[in-house]
């Protein structure tokens, strides 16, 4: 059985991609949202914002609206992981001779994909409304492996949130504090901007790290000790979720 | 059913020498306090179409979800195809066929895309031949190529079990297939599923309507309070009570007249008769 992991993975895959290109409203609200913060920062708030650097705003707060974006994308996988079990489908499924594993990870790909697809948007917007960036193609992958692990790490805390809710809300709730996190990060303001206690919070929670890398890495700057920070952060909060999910998952089918 | 009973037991030693497809014994389940199934015992005879008759909450969908390894028992043994279902859950997948409670379709996907889902997921060559077939088999050829979501309710379950069908299982599990049908649509699942017991599949079928069971079985088990109260044929089971009473009509006790008796409930006798005829049944209020 477990010989066909990778093909029911394929399989199940196309699947929910299909879902998604059968309603692309979901990738595009999933960008929506993130345009639009960008252009009201850019346009609105931005001038009044003092960075501390010579970078053009955009440039500066782009890092944070990816992972804005990402953010809320990944609560369409909690909301389609949590239809499928609402309707039956996936008892189907695991009463089917499959890799059990397959209907999960089928989920994360997915994630993946759609969250790629929603960031290019983004990046595309933010092209058109002035971000400029000399990154390297080296760079350029590097900020790509971040997002992707960082898509894959809030995909796992989705398939927690996913497999235990009770409701549709419950299953795409929990990603309105993921989304508001960034703005309590270095993502759109410096943080020695801020009063102490909210300044220590800022500067010692995952996103600034990940900001300050992707920032450095498109202003092609030495990234620091930053990358490190944020690739434990990362790899932290991808290995416990990961984890818990499928603890979760093993209690649902067992 | 009658010409069932007539082809289907040839002889009786065969029958006896034959492993049953499935064996229920002792199974025990509790969630928390819920004590729901307090040690069920019965065999489905091979190529036989078993009924599992029950009230709302009486445990039928829970022994589903145990038989087909949704689920493990806290006590007590099963085998479904000769393969038991806690130490061989792969090979039960293998051998059977689930179809819930609710019609698990891909409301999204078309029903051919369905179709061809599902048999790729069996690991099938030609899956678009088979799920043109089974399109065919089933009257949605025509609604093929349309979203699940726009199917009416029996279109739906006809999709549902076609998905059953593929790679022709030898067990099949249907959990109450006709709830929330309207009486045509019904009539069709029951075709179908007789049409399948033909070709030699075993059904195991829960449902809380008695004439469903009626039309269908070959063998009924009634569940109350989590144990097996009576199983056997339909004859068998009118048999329990008195063959005929006198009235201004004679007429013969229905199997709802000896579920009513077997499960303790009464107050609801009188209403038995109308519901008879196919379809009005449903507005009935289940003894607990």
């Amino acid at each position: 059985m477990t010989t066909h992991v990778l093909g029911d993975t394929g399989i199940l895959t196309s699947r929910s991609l299909r879902h998604i290109l059968r309603s692309p409203d979901t990738i595009i609200t999933t960008a929506v949202t993130p345009i639009a913060l960008m252009l009201l920062f850019v346009y609105v708030f931005g001038g009044a914002i003092n960075t501390g650097s010579d970078e053009s705003y955009i440039n500066y707060m782009l890092p944070g609206i990816l992972l804005i974006t990402i953010a809320s994308g990944i609560a369409y996988t909690a909301y389609r992981l949590f239809l499928d079990l609402q309707g039956g489908i996936f008892e189907r499924f695991q009463s089917m001779p499959i890799a059990r594993s397959s209907v999960l990870w089928a989920h994360v790909l997915t994630s993946l994909a759609a969250n790629l697809v929603s960031v290019g948007i983004v990046i595309g917007v933010a092209l058109i409304m002035g971000f400029r960036t000399g990154a390297s193609v080296a760079a350029w992958l590097a900020v790509a492996g971040i997002l992707i692990l960082f898509t894959l790490a809030l995909t796992w805390v989705a398939v927690i949130a996913g497999l235990s809710a009770k409701t549709v809300d419950g299953a795409s709730a929990f990603s309105y504090p993921l989304i508001f996190l960034p703005f309590i990060s270095s993502a759109f303001a410096p943080t020695d901007s801020m009063p102490g206690p909210v300044a220590w919070f800022a500067e010692n929670q995952p996103v600034t790290s990940i900001v300050n890398t992707i920032r450095a890495l498109f202003a092609q700057q030495p990234v620091g000790s930053d990358v490190w920070i944020a690739l434990a952060w990362l790899l932290g909060i991808l290995v416990v979720a990961y984890a818990f999910a499928i603890a979760i998952y093993r209690r649902k089918i067992s | 059913m009658r010409e069932r009973a007539e082809n289907g037991e040839p002889d009786m030693t065969t029958n006896q020498a034959l492993e049953p497809a499935i064996r229920v014994q002792g199974i025990e389940k509790s969630f928390k306090d819920l004590h729901v199934l307090r040690g069920v015992d019965f065999d489905v005879r091979t190529g036989s179409i078993f009924a599992l008759l029950g009230s709302n909450g009486a445990g039928k969908t829970t022994l589903v979800r145990i038989l087909s390894t949704l689920l493990k028992a806290d006590a007590g043994t099963a085998t479904v195809h000769g393969f038991d279902v806690a130490a061989k859950p792969g090979d039960v997948r293998e051998s059977i066929s689930l179809t819930g409670q609710f019609a698990a379709v891909d409301e999204v996907l078309t029903g051919r895309e369905n179709l061809v889902l599902v048999a790729k997921l069996r690991h099938l060559k030609n899956p678009r031949a088979i799920a043109d077939d089974l399109l065919a088999r089933f009257s949605l050829t025509e609604a093929g190529n349309r979203k699940a979501s726009t199917y009416s309710g029996g279109m739906r379950r006809r999709l549902d079990i076609a998905m059953s069908l593929i790679g022709n299982p030898p067990i099949i599990f249907l959990d109450e297939p006709t709830t929330g049908l309207d009486p045509q649509a019904r009539i069709e699942v029951w075709q179908t599923v007789k049409k399948l017991a033909g070709q030699g599949t075993t059904v195991l079928l829960t449902t809380q309507y008695l004439d469903e069971a009626e039309q269908l079985a070959d063998r009924i088990a009634i569940l109350h309070k989590g144990t097996i109260i009576q199983n056997g044929t339909l004859a068998e089971l009118k048999r329990l009570l008195p063959p005929a009473k006198v009235e201004y009509v004679e007429k013969q006790p229905s199997l709802e007249d000896v579920f009513l008796a077997l499960v303790g409930d009464t107050d609801e006798t009188d209403t038995a008769d109308d519901d008879r005829s196919y379809g009005t049944v449903p507005a009935r209020k289940e003894p607990r």
